[in-house]
């Protein structure tokens, strides 16, 4: 059965890395749904997450192909009960006299920022999950997205386990 | 510290890891490499196109146990590495690919002669290297040496630019110990999974090995032969694992897949418990196997973990080394009569025998299967077969007989013509101080492939006899047309010229035969491999000849 699963590595800032993991996906024919990177509390290593949807076979070729990289540190599963996982996103929304305040309010609940305000549109600012970010779309739909962007889940474990070598 | 040329630190970090011979081929971003060569204890071979540098690389690792060296300028020399790197990659071989790289500041410019060989390696190499600092040469190199020959071996490349080469660094080969994060192969089996193999073991009765190249790199032939008689337990091979265990054992059971024998097929379909030692399972060795339906159960143990449950559900996987995880296997008792499964096999192998016989026309040339027969029982114990890819490559691996300390060699995962001729002159070069028996078995179709690099065994008169079958047909693939598509189907495959393969011999002055009988093959064979030097011996075999 087909799932979504998070997973986070640690990894060698090393020349390339990015790309030798892409290409991994792309020429095994996995999907990648999003993936984030990002320095450490460590120079010389990256933090990289990835979403990917396959069913338990390829998600155990994965990480165990993520781990055959020689740039490759640690792979874990990011399992939802046990992490964080959020993402960040930008809606630009129409808006104008009538609707903008109807729209901070919807944003208010949602504990959205709004970051940018023009005379017909808003830009706002949400962190979440992928639940609160769909009910969030949800909800100011019918006042018209001009465009938005996702910046892919990021996550970390919860307690005080690490992800170290 | 008095300040080294980076191309002259190359050099000597080569040497430090005891590299005798470089297969490579030279160009403009390598000038500063090349110019320390002149004075470098290291044998530089020049090869007659890059194609086949990796090649020569990958038999003299093979031959030799050690990391084989190739190198290349930048761009179309690079490229030109791709399918021979991607061949070692295939079949897990030690090789250390050196490149040039235009200067750091033309990179990414379309400069002449910049190809991103990092890029267009990523997939075939285990690891690869853009040294951006003359200071990181003595690392990149001991790392990639380590990289390349531990674990599940494979080639890896480092591609310099040329400018870095020229820098004059003050670091000295002070790197020793390699301390890579990311790298920590593990060599023995997971103790609790060896526990359950084990019980799966004595519990069997009716267990095939299924032996594969992991059993030939990792040396673990001696400690295989003993688990195998230790517990009778009869052991199949792949094409990779020709040479894990000796042909006239009365435990062995041929080789399996969709050009295996016959009766190798039947026994493993028939076997309870499957124990795989470092093979991949790939789509040619199962495709004539149905032991997946059934409820046999498989013991897979692998250096790469990724291996384990890729191409087949494994009931219990160990990770580790063949050699170590055999050795602790041995240790404990996994016995069992198995008297009856032998008995068994014995009548599987008598309703599944070997034919030789073919019937006019085709008997009326050389049968090379008789062929390779008869050369099993001149050739040396200890003599290498090279065979390229090909019907050449079938007929050898079934009926010349890999026993003591016999090799062959072959590219079995990606199946690249051409390979037998450079590889066979690496492995030669591995053995200049100690010459042994070599021979390159090929077709008309995978010689021309690479028929240049004869100027290199003519140059440095090394011992090869080339096993030339002649049919000027691309055999196997009309095989398949036949196969596939019936008699007559044939397209593409065949060679319309009959080349004259005795003057091209003259040319390079290597000693030449032309047999169309198998007496007379015989007759010349001895001849052949008492003569110092390359022979060639070309042998007739009828176009419709293309049963295996």
């Amino acid at each position: 059965m087909e799932k979504k699963t998070c997973l986070s590595l640690l990894v060698e800032n090393n020349f390339g890395v990015l790309s030798r993991i892409s290409g991994l996906f792309a020429r095994r024919g996995y999907n990648i749904d999003s993936l984030t990177v990002g320095t450490t509390e460590n120079a010389e290593l990256s933090r990289i997450t990835i979403t990917v949807t396959g069913d338990d076979q390829i998600l155990t070729q994965i990480k165990k192909q993520l781990n055959k990289l020689i740039d490759v540190i640690t792979v874990i599963e990011l399992k939802p009960d046990e992490s964080i996982i959020r993402e960040l996103v930008f809606i630009k929304v129409k808006a104008d006299d009538t609707t903008r305040s109807q729209i901070v309010e919807i944003a208010n609940m949602f504990r959205a920022n709004i970051v940018d305000v023009a005379r017909e549109s808003l830009v706002i600012e949400i962190t979440g999950t992928r639940y609160k970010i769909e009910g969030f779309f949800e909800m100011v739909e019918p006042y018209g997205i001009l465009e938005f962007v996702r910046s892919g889940d990021t996550g970390l474990q919860r307690g005080a386990k690490i992800l170290s070598h | 510290m008095i300040p080294l040329l980076a191309s002259k630190l190359i050099l000597k970090c080569l040497e430090r890891e005891n590299v005798e011979f470089v297969f490579g081929y030279p160009g403009g971003a390598l000038l500063p490499l090349y110019e320390a060569f002149r004075t470098s204890p290291i044998k530089h071979i020049l090869v007659r196109n890059e194609q086949t540098a990796p090649h020569y690389a990958s038999g003299y690792a093979r031959e030799s146990g050690r990391v084989g060296v190739c190198l290349a300028t930048s761009g179309p020399g690079a490229t030109n590495l791709v399918t021979g790197i991607a061949t070692a990659y295939l079949d897990s071989i030690p090789i250390v690919a050196i490149t040039g790289q235009v200067d750091r500041a033309l990179i990414g410019t379309d400069a002449f002669q910049e190809a991103d060989i990092t890029g267009a390696t990523a997939p075939f190499t285990k690891h690869s290297y853009l040294v951006q600092d003359a200071a990181d040469i003595p690392r990149i190199i001991r790392e990639a040496f380590h990289i390349a020959s531990t674990g599940r071996p494979g080639p890896v490349l480092i591609d310099i630019p040329r400018d870095v080469q020229l820098e004059n660094v003050k670091t000295g080969l002070t790197y020793d110990k390699v301390d890579i994060l990311g790298y920590k192969p593990n060599q023995s089996g997971h103790s609790g999974q060896v526990k359950r193999a084990i019980k799966k073991i004595k519990e069997a009765d009716k267990p095939v090995i299924y032996a594969g190249g992991g059993v030939v790199l990792g040396h673990a032939e001696k400690e295989l032969l003993a688990f195998a008689e230790k517990n009778n337990i009869p052991v199949i091979t792949s094409l990779m694992g020709i040479g894990a265990f000796p042909e006239d054992h009365p435990l062995y059971c041929g080789i399996v897949g969709s050009h295996g024998y016959a009766y190798s097929n039947v026994v493993m379909n028939g076997a309870d418990l499957i124990i795989n030692i470092g093979a991949r399972m790939s789509n040619r060795a199962t495709s004539k196997l149905t032991s997946f339906e059934n409820n046999t159960e498989f013991v897979h143990i692998d250096i790469d973990p990724a291996e384990i449950g890729k191409n087949m559900e494994t009931s219990i996987p160990i990770v580790g080394d063949a050699k170590t995880v055999l050795t602790d296997l041995l240790q404990k008792d996994t016995l069992k009569d198995r008297s009856g499964w032998l008995a068994e096999i014995d009548k599987i192998k008598e309703l599944n025998p070997l034919v030789y016989d073919a019937d006019p026309p085709c008997s009326d040339l050389i049968n090379p299967k008789v062929l390779f027969r008869s050369m099993s029982e001149v050739t040396s114990d200890n003599a290498t077969v090279v065979a390229d890819v090909g019907l050449n490559q079938i007929w050898s691996a079934l009926y010349y007989h890999i026993i003591k300390d016999r090799k062959y060699f072959t590219s079995g995962g990606l199946g690249t013509m051409g390979y037998s001729i450079p590889a066979a002159a690496g492995a030669s070069f591995a053995t200049l101080d100690q010459p042994k028996q070599i021979f390159i078995v090929c077709g008309d179709g995978s010689f021309q492939m690479s028929m240049g690099e004869l100027g290199v065994i003519a140059e440095h008169q090394l011992n090869v006899n080339i096993i030339l079958i002649t049919n000027t047909k691309l055999g196997m693939v009309r095989q398949l047309q036949f196969d596939n598509y019936g008699k007559g189907h044939y397209s593409g495959t065949d060679i319309n010229f009959d080349i004259d393969f005795m003057k091209l011999a003259e040319a390079y002055g290597i000693k030449h035969y032309k047999v169309d009988k198998n007496d007379d093959f015989n007759k010349v064979l001895p001849e052949a491999i008492k003569h110092q030097g390359p022979t060639l011996i070309q042998c007739q075999v009828h176009p419709d000849f293309i049963r295996i």
